[in-house]
């Protein structure tokens, strides 16, 4: 089999040129299905049986939470590939994912703390699925610190993909936890087998929104890994080139 | 074994040992991690009888009664199998109702009322109009996983 294309994703100009070109097709594409959601979500979808307007908060804070857990399992995959084939290009995209996963997660908690104040009457419960989501953040702070501490790239780049990797487990105890134990959290409406608990005219905007907010993150993602790659590459002479031009 | 290979056996035997160290640390943590117990725990003895725990089902249609003049509310909280007595003085959150799932914290007493002094409303994961749900009645009270 030949590896050639994946050899070339190592090379920094090549994976920087990439990078470049490819933003525009996921930022434009997320900046329109957002705007669509938003106005979907906010002003066509129908108020909810139980929580009228309330629950419209859903539109932020699911696309939201499954962005974190992605965020993660990309940032593991992509530190492991660092550490199995030596490529600093993978630990540069590891890097790259933390900080934008991190706010993630403090905009599902966040959002999810606004909404848990009038629906279940406390902002905060040390409830399962609530605790695994905030260890997650505690998780991506934890690598990002980790990364600043460490002050030789490379021992910083297999430092950290360790702490990546190991944190993944927490992965699926998030997105299980609500079926694994008693939870005040409700169960998945969306992320399952079966009909979607969720109908219609309120699924169809939040689906927009999912995929929106993933072609945001591909976007943010893109533009941090060529910040990452011209920070680590300032020597060389092509990122000269690249900046003077 | 190359060095790659010796790497990427080391990578999943890292993920595999941390998966199962979690494993068990979450079986053994098992009851600890249980936000709440549901009635039928309740009356087989599991809850802890001297101290404080949490309590969750559904509210037992027609069994809510306020007392005239406080914030004193009794209801009945129901698995569908058992079902606890629980008083409590308070605000209630917007979504506690008859038919919905409620979390209460409390302590059970010697005559099998449960007193509490926080009362959380668990959504379900339904979400539909008002029109939809008056067209599907009356399944709003469905159990929950």
């Amino acid at each position: 089999m030949d590896w050639t294309w994946f050899h070339r994703f190592g090379s920094p100009p090549h994976l920087y040129g990439l990078a470049r070109r490819l933003t525009p097709w996921f930022a434009w594409p997320a900046a329109l299905l957002i705007a669509i959601g938003l106005y979907g979500g906010l002003v066509l979808a129908p108020p909810d049986y139980q929580q009228g307007d309330g629950f419209r908060i859903i539109y932020v804070h699911a696309p939201s939470a499954w962005l974190s857990l992605m965020a993660y399992t990309w940032m593991a995959v992509a530190a492991a590939i660092g550490l199995v084939w030596r490529m600093k290009a993978a630990h540069a995209a590891a890097a790259s994912c933390a900080p934008i996963g991190a706010w993630f997660t403090v905009a599902a908690l966040g959002t999810g703390m606004l909404w848990g104040k009038p629906m279940w009457g406390t902002y905060w419960a040390w409830d399962p699925r609530l605790t695994a989501e905030l260890v997650l953040l505690f998780l991506y702070l934890g690598y990002i610190g980790l990364r600043s501490a460490i002050e030789d790239p490379q021992r910083a780049d297999r430092t950290s993909a360790v702490l990546a990797i190991v944190g993944v487990v927490n992965v699926p105890i998030v997105r299980y936890s609500v079926e694994w134990w008693n939870s005040i959290h409700q169960a998945p409406s969306v992320m399952k087998f079966g009909k979607p608990s969720i109908s219609w005219p309120m699924l169809t905007p939040l689906l927009i929104m999912f995929i929106g907010f993933t072609l945001l993150f591909v976007a943010l993602l893109l533009v941090r890994l060529r910040g990452e790659i011209l920070r680590r590459e300032r020597r060389a002479q092509w990122v000269a080139e690249v900046v003077t031009e | 074994m190359t060095p790659r290979r010796r790497r990427l056996v080391l990578v999943l035997g890292i993920v595999a040992g941390v998966a199962i160290a979690g494993g068990l640390a979450l079986q053994a943590f098992r009851e600890n991690v249980m936000f709440f117990f549901d009635p039928t725990q309740v009356a087989k003895g599991e809850a802890p009888a001297d101290e404080r725990f949490r309590l969750g089902g559904m509210v037992e249609k027609g069994s809510v009664v306020r007392k005239p003049g406080s914030l004193e509310v009794q209801f009945v909280v129901t698995d569908f199998q058992r079902s606890v007595p629980v008083r409590y003085t308070g605000v209630l959150p917007d979504l506690f109702r008859e038919g919905q799932g409620v979390v209460a914290h409390g302590r059970l007493g010697a005559n099998g009322v449960f007193t509490a002094d926080e009362v959380l409303a668990k959504h379900d994961e339904n979400y539909m109009p008002p029109e939809v749900h008056r067209a599907l009645k009356p399944p709003a009270t469905a159990p929950q996983g």
